[in-house]
């Protein structure tokens, strides 16, 4: 089996003002930088379309960057593809394991690919088997798997070989909320025994439990990179009120920010933010202004000191949206 | 084994071993498919043996008219079939297969993310359809010996046999690779309707391809159909007394082809898996 020559100088991954524009000029991904030290867990946080799965098609090889490099354990993985792959555990957004062959010959083939005799392979996938509890499904066909063990499988797949970094690109996205568990409690104790963990999510919740760092990700660009604590002290010191005027008048935003001190009004469609320190005293205030001008409203909803109130303040809306 | 990317020679041997091991996962699909492969390597030529060969002599329908034509044409048919059954191996065993895995399953993504460069993937497939092609050859060869209602006579070149079998194998995994990742997912039937049947129907089966001197036309165009010189070489090959296109247009069709082929099947496999 592959035996990575570890580096301990370089970070596990490092990206580099990456750029991707396919050909129809649509840009995916706007000068992307970020790098990962080793034995740490990542999350890259944002909507469908972001440009998540189009830089972790660079990182694994599968997209070849307009610009920018990316390098793992130090190796450039445009110029040298193989010897980068050697080094990658990937976790796909579908299903891709082969249904031609069993769950356990689902990893000792892919062992054998990676360099392992077929008694390390077999040994190794028994263990894994063991730890992702599918051990008694071993020889069944993976089309039988519910969609939770064929993640379950596809997550050991991608770390049989001992990969330096897992990367799993919206891997909970389809899964039930108990499989949804048992994924997070499988890559916490990855992470635990030190393996280098990047996933993109667009779950709020999910980047704030697992990953020691966010990045959040809009429209190709990584808006912020912290720990989510630093990132919800920078930017969701503010709350969020966010309410529905179905029919109401642009106007009314200028009129609402004479009344209302201290706060930043938005209004886009009929969605009105307005960002406060202080929501308890102002509440009452907006609602009385409103029934005033007899303007009638919807989901009315207060964020606070939470990922969604830093994704909303850094681009403006909602991740749901 | 401990590999790193800075030893050029252990990284050279790994890659060997990882498209052995690809390979293997195509073999191991094979043997727990084994009736399966059975049944579509031999049903096809049994058929043009047993109405060709087996039923039209019996009903006095047979080719040629009188029993030593019927027993020249019995022998002709021999390499026709086994030629068949090789590059039909392609299609079956490479194309199909990856028209698939292009497409609805992506099961193709954890071969292309083995540490190995993408052409030494793409090579893993025209290898496991050319072990399949052999295969299929010496199944048809046995059971073409045995149905038809005259006897044979082959006269076995062995040096041309154990050339041409090869190097025909290798040509119909590069052919399966280049029509896999050409052909999209919902045309499928084309692969039938545009290469195999035209291929199959004028690809030198029934009949020897010099004798095709009579339709000039014909005779050029079918040249660019590589069954004709598998087929040709073949007959070269397994028989004497009926005429063959001379060995250096074979061999030159045959290494051609499937040069041609290989580049094609492997930047279409690139383009497939890369973007």
């Amino acid at each position: 089996m592959v035996a990575p020559e570890f580096d301990t100088q370089n970070p596990a991954i490092e990206v580099n003002e990456l750029v991707k524009t396919y050909t129809g000029s649509i840009t995916a991904v706007k000068g992307v930088s970020f790098s990962i030290p080793r034995g740490s867990i990542y999350g890259l946080l944002g909507p469908n379309g972001a440009g998540k799965t189009t830089t972790f098609g660079m990182i694994t090889t599968r997209v070849i960057p307009t610009s920018g490099t990316v390098t793992i354990n130090g190796i450039d993985v445009v110029a040298r593809p193989a010897a980068a792959k050697s080094f990658l555990g990937v976790v796909p957004q579908s299903n891709t394991l082969d249904r031609s062959l069993s769950v356990r010959e689902n990893l000792t083939f892919h062992g054998r690919y990676f360099g392992m005799t077929t008694k390390v392979a077999r040994t190794k996938a028994d263990q894994l088997l063991e730890q992702f509890r599918l051990r008694e499904r071993a020889a069944a066909p993976v089309g039988s798997l519910s969609g939770g063990m064929a993640q379950r499988l596809m997550v050991a797949r991608a770390v049989m070989h001992s990969p330096t970094i897992l990367v799993l690109d919206e891997p909970t996205t389809g899964l039930d909320p108990q499989s949804r568990l048992a994924l997070w409690q499988i890559l916490r104790d990855l992470n635990a025994a030190g393996q280098t963990i990047l996933l993109s999510t667009h779950y709020m919740d999910e980047a704030d439990e697992l990953c020691e760092a966010i990045a959040i990700m809009d429209h190709g660009q990584i808006l912020a990179l912290d720990t989510p604590e630093a990132l919800k002290r920078s930017y969701a010191k503010q709350a969020q009120i966010s309410l529905d005027l179905q029919g109401a008048d642009q106007g009314l935003a200028e009129v609402l920010s004479k009344s209302l001190p201290d706060t930043t009004i938005g209004f886009v469609g009929s969605q009105l933010t307005i960002s406060t320190a202080d929501p308890t005293d102002l509440l009452p205030m907006l609602v009385k202004e409103l029934v005033a001008m007899e303007i009638s409203y919807r989901n009315l909803s207060v964020k606070q000191g939470s990922l969604e109130s830093v994704f909303l303040a850094l681009t403006g809306r909602d991740l749901r949206e | 084994m401990s590999l790193t990317a800075s030893k050029p020679i252990i990284v050279r041997s790994h890659y060997a071993q990882t498209i052995w091991s690809l390979v293997m996962r195509d073999l191991r699909v094979l043997i727990s498919r084994w009736v399966m492969f059975l049944v579509r390597v031999i049903s096809q030529p049994i058929l043009i043996v047993f109405v060709l060969a087996y039923v039209f002599p019996k009903i006095g329908q047979g080719v040629g008219g009188n029993a030593a034509a019927e027993a020249k044409f019995s022998t002709l048919l021999v390499a026709g079939v086994v030629g068949i059954s090789i590059i039909t191996q392609g299609i079956q065993a490479v194309a199909l297969p990856l028209v698939q895995e292009f497409s609805f399953t992506r099961e193709i993504e954890d071969r292309v993310l083995a540490p190995i460069p993408i052409w030494g993937v793409a090579t893993a497939k025209i290898i496991s359809g050319a072990l399949q092609a052999l295969l299929a050859a010496l199944v048809v060869f046995a059971v073409s010996i045995f149905i038809p209602a005259t006897s044979i006579h082959l006269s076995v070149n062995w040096p041309l046999v154990l050339t041409i079998i090869p190097i025909a194998a290798v040509l119909s995994g590069a052919l399966g690779l280049a029509i896999g990742t050409i052909v999209p997912p919902t045309q499928v039937a084309f692969i039938f309707a545009i290469i195999l049947l035209p291929m199959t129907f004028l690809g030198a089966v029934y009949y020897p391809w010099t004798s095709l001197g009579a339709i000039p036309w014909l005779k050029w165009a079918v040249l660019i159909n590589p069954l004709i010189y598998i087929n040709e070489g073949l007959r070269a090959g397994l028989t004497t007394g009926i005429e063959h296109m001379n060995l250096f247009g074979v061999y030159a069709g045959l290494l051609g082809f499937f040069l041609f082929l290989l580049l094609i099947g492997i930047r279409g496999f690139k383009r497939r898996v890369i973007s």
